[in-house]
């Protein structure tokens, strides 16, 4: 069973903030993280590894140091780890980065199966793993908080809805994209993170000429959509502070509601 | 491909900072200076008033599509009912075609659902494309990814919205692809452009610490998952609309995958979405005690119970009482903000609510900027005296 997991190295993003004044993200000293719901697809994935055989293969696109989490997908128990790095994929949107992740696992050989997390908590789309199984021609599903069974020409899973869940049998290939509820992700290894720094179980980084893609279809250039602005959420309303102590505040309160009708 | 700036022209009036949506310019020595992080979009580039940006990057050419015409909706259904969402982005989806001049439609896929195109006129729908086949009976990926595929082709629509639900954020994407176009997720704004006739799509990413508008110039139509919750519906009272049936031909083997079992839980009577008044509480509640007069407060309102994060982390309430960024969107009549500080992350799923009551020890809790009134005090005071008044004014 080779399962390709496609991984994404991601701020921590309840340090987020923006700066008041320029309106840009302050993005020093946050900490780049594995995308928690990454990290269960590599749980996943090298769970199945485990029990039937096979090789995982962590897929990344990113800046250079995205490399760190590849090595930690490696410390996990993947075998193999590629990074897709080069400037022209920068500003990629997400039909640019599924095509770019597309044409890379068009050069991994054969694999039966895809996982990926649900969605990026920078990014919350949610669309990389649906548009690659498209790209892909693959069937897909969602959501999944339990395999079931995999066969050769099958994989069983359960699928979370907003009120309950299904079960669904895909048909090979297919891609997964999972949810937390699935697993809980296992701790680096610390001999396999070495590996993963020497020869034994070298990173190979792939730019746009390696998987043979012009650099106008992807990055910025590829992207069909594009953001025009960033701000900070406006919240703010005409508050009123009710004065007094607690039983002429309330009192002050229930006259508002009357007033407006909502008592 | 680069952009670079012309340093005597710069005058270091940061207009390009500003402008630039990835925080790749700043200003080093009074004048700006372009970061490795810069992806050469070019924002930067019609921001400055010196003409001290230059870029070898040639504009791209925008096709025309002044053949796209519509705003579609995709109405999705499970085992016969709608999903409120639909409702929800047929609201939106008037405005919208009011302001371009164009036709609201909705897509209704399923088998044995054509009486649904009743509702969906009511809501705003001048047109239904219905397409029924026994496999497209349950949802699958695939099966109604090809019955869009040819339905855009066929008719051309300008916009195509869906909800930001399991369904949506499973097909939105696959569509966007097979189509060829861009997709912009869980928007919980979305207007049209005047100058340029464009959608704007915005959405918040990074946990909501930040509001991102997208555009979607190159590719038609312009789609978008709409987050539940966040739209409002409206109904058109004695709208009469057509009903465009589509045939389809689908094969097991090409959908690839097949639901086996649905199963449904039960719902312990918590409906958020439908409350007019809900109370929340918030770290400040302090004690599993104190959510029972929260409890009592809300019974006072017939209203529901709801919590931030903290509360559900906490086990004081199931997660589907959980209001916000990661929980659910709200849009009450009444929202009851009970020691709760107003991160962010809770603000974003509860701005939508008409009136805002917020009760915290703490005067400078940023809560108490989004309220409409405040009270400032202890909780464990507050809410049994609000309690107290508001089941009195009800007995009279």
């Amino acid at each position: 069973m080779n399962i390709i997991v496609l991984v994404k190295q991601v701020p921590d993003t309840t340090e987020v903030k923006l700066d008041p004044k320029t309106g840009n993200l302050i993005r020093e000293g946050i900490e780049s993280i594995i995308n928690p719901d990454d990290r269960h697809a590599l749980e996943a994935a090298i769970n199945l590894k485990e029990v039937a055989g096979g090789k995982v293969t962590a897929l990344s696109m990113g800046p250079p140091q995205a490399i760190d989490a590849i090595s930690e997908a490696i410390g996990m128990g993947a075998d193999r780890g590629i990074l897709l790095s080069d400037r022209a994929f920068a500003g990629a949107d997400t039909w640019a980065t599924s095509f770019t992740l597309g044409k890379a696992i068009e050069k991994i050989e054969k694999y039966d199966l895809i996982f990926c997390g649900r969605q990026a908590i920078d990014g919350d789309t949610a669309q990389i793993g649906p548009q690659v199984a498209d790209y892909l021609h693959m069937s897909q599903v969602s959501y999944v908080y339990e395999i079931e069974k995999v066969n050769r020409k099958s994989i069983f899973v359960k699928r979370r809805l907003e009120d309950g869940f299904e079960k669904v049998r895909a048909t090979m290939p297919a891609l997964l994209t999972v949810i937390e509820e699935l697993n809980i992700p296992r701790y680096s290894h610390v001999g396999r993170l070495i590996d993963a720094c020497k020869e034994k179980t070298p990173i190979e980084v792939w730019n746009a000429a390696d998987i043979g893609v012009q650099t106008s279809e992807v990055g910025l250039e590829g992207s069909l959509t594009h953001v025009i602005k960033t701000f900070a959420p406006k919240f703010q309303r005409e508050g009123e502070m009710l004065e007094g102590d607690t039983k002429e505040s309330v009192r002050t309160l229930v006259g508002k509601l009357k007033e407006n009708r909502l008592v | 491909m680069t952009v670079w700036i012309e340093t005597e022209l710069c005058n270091g009036c940061k207009r390009c900072i500003k402008a630039c949506p990835y925080g790749a310019v700043e200003l080093k020595d009074g004048k700006a200076h372009i970061l490795e992080n810069c992806t050469s979009c070019g924002a930067c580039v019609e921001a400055c008033k010196q003409k001290a940006i230059q870029t070898d990057v040639e504009p791209r050419a925008i096709p025309d599509f002044s053949d796209r015409k519509g705003v579609w909706v995709f109405a999705e259904q499970r085992n016969g009912t709608l999903n409120r969402v639909s409702h929800e982005l047929l609201g939106k989806a008037q405005a919208l075609a009011a302001d371009l001049g164009q036709e609201v439609s909705a897509v209704l896929l399923g088998y044995q659902v054509s009486g649904l195109a009743r509702t969906l006129f009511d809501y705003g729908a001048d047109n239904v494309y219905l397409a029924q086949h026994r496999a497209l009976k349950d949802y699958r990926t695939i099966a109604y990814a090809k019955v869009f595929e040819g339905l855009v082709t066929e008719f051309k629509p300008n916009i195509l919205l869906m909800g930001a639900t399991h369904t949506g954020r499973d097909l939105g994407p696959r569509v966007s692809r097979r189509v060829g176009v861009g997709l912009t997720a869980d928007c919980t704004e979305l207007t049209i452009d005047p100058e340029e006739g464009i959608l704007l799509q915005t959405r918040p990413a990074f946990g909501g610490n930040v509001m991102a508008t997208i555009a979607n110039r190159y590719s038609r139509p312009q789609m978008a998952t709409v987050r539940p919750g966040v739209m409002e519906a409206l109904k058109k009272k004695g709208n009469k609309g057509t009903v465009i049936k589509y045939k389809v031909s689908l094969t097991e083997k090409e959908i690839g995958t097949k639901v086996l079992e649905q199963f449904k839980e039960k719902k312990k009577g918590v409906s958020l979405s439908s409350a007019k008044v809900i109370v929340a509480g918030g770290r400040g509640v302090g004690t599993e005690e104190g959510m029972k007069s929260l409890f009592s407060l809300a019974k006072a309102f017939g209203g529901e119970v709801a919590g931030t994060r903290i509360i559900v982390e906490e086990g004081w309430l199931p997660v589907e009482r959980q209001v916000g960024q990661t929980g659910q969107t709200v849009r009450p009549e009444i929202y009851i903000a009970c020691g709760i500080s107003g991160a962010i992350q809770h603000r974003a799923g509860m701005m939508g609510s008409r009136y805002i009551i917020a009760i915290n020890k703490d005067a400078g809790a940023p809560i108490f900027q989004v309220a409409d009134w405040g009270i400032v005090g202890d909780l464990n005071q507050v809410v049994p005296e609000l309690t107290k008044a508001i089941s009195e004014s009800k007995r009279k």
